[in-house]
């Protein structure tokens, strides 16, 4: 087996078990640190498909930005005594038939439809140049609007969590 | 039996296919946690699980098809959409708190008091 194969369990295992312990573990702070692990694991995937610049902002915006602000929601919703926090589950049965489902069908359509894909050539080329390139050129508008997007996005959240509100 | 001997000698040999099947069960997984828990903030989690398991398919096709960096782009635009929709979602979670003292979705059904 390839260095390339073994990175790839590595990193699989490491994305799905910590995905595992987020959706079935009981204290949600638990979850919320799981959820580090899936997102560390999921921008090893980004490397291993030579997405460098994909990989750095998913660190620094999923775990420096989201997982905190996701924390802050634990920590202000709940009347915090001991770490211990539980949170209740409901119709866990027919969700799992679902999930088992989802998961079933989307693994053999996967693998029956791309199992023989041509692997692509060697060699490591840096991907923040050509991408910075584009956001000025073909992916201008998109850029605007989502920057616009989260101007609004910031007023509207910092104006909806404000304490006193004058109706 | 031949099933298997294929799948055997196609395990090692990671491709395409390998990196859909891990945002496969990504995916799943977020369902599932979207589905059942009562924590407002629990659900957020699956639902960012969700938009990672579509970003790796963005990526994975990127690298082994004729996308090239367009994938990557619209993985980019996610990860943006994935940063305001948490600072939205929890301003309305923390507001849902500060009126209901809960945010198990379960007991949150009214629109009006």
């Amino acid at each position: 087996m390839q260095l390339f194969s073994v990175l790839f369990f590595i990193f699989g295992f490491i994305t799905v078990a910590s995905a595992f312990l987020v959706v079935f573990s009981r204290n949600i702070v638990y979850s919320a640190f799981s959820l580090l692990f899936t997102f560390f694991g999921v921008a090893g995937l980004y490397v291993l498909l030579q997405a460098d610049f994909l990989a750095v902002t998913q660190v620094l915006i999923y775990v420096g930005g989201i997982l905190v602000l996701l924390l802050f929601g634990v920590m202000l919703t709940n009347k915090v005594i001991s770490v211990d926090i539980k949170t209740g589950t409901m119709q866990t049965i027919p969700a799992l038939v679902l999930v088992a489902v989802i998961a079933g069908s989307l693994a053999g359509v996967f693998y029956s439809m791309w199992r023989g894909t041509a692997t692509p050539p060697e060699g490591m080329v840096s991907t923040t140049k050509p991408i910075g390139e584009l956001l000025m050129t073909s992916y201008l508008l998109p850029f605007e609007i989502a920057s616009v997007i989260l101007l609004v996005a910031l007023v509207g959240a910092a104006m909806m969590a404000r304490r006193t509100r004058k109706v | 039996m031949s099933f298997l001997y294929d799948f055997l000698a196609w395990l090692p040999n990671v491709q395409l296919a390998h990196f859909l099947i891990v945002s496969g069960i990504l995916f799943s997984l977020g369902i599932y946690g979207i589905v059942t828990r009562k924590n407002a903030v629990m659900v957020l989690m699956g639902i960012e699980l969700v938009l990672n398991a579509a970003n790796i398919n963005f990526v994975a096709f990127a690298r082994y098809s004729a996308l090239n960096l367009d994938g990557q782009m619209a993985a980019v635009f996610v990860i943006i959409l994935a940063a305001a929709e948490a600072a939205i979602a929890l301003a309305i979670v923390l507001n849902i708190y500060h009126r209901f003292q809960t945010v198990n979705i379960d007991e949150v059904s009214s629109l009006k008091e």
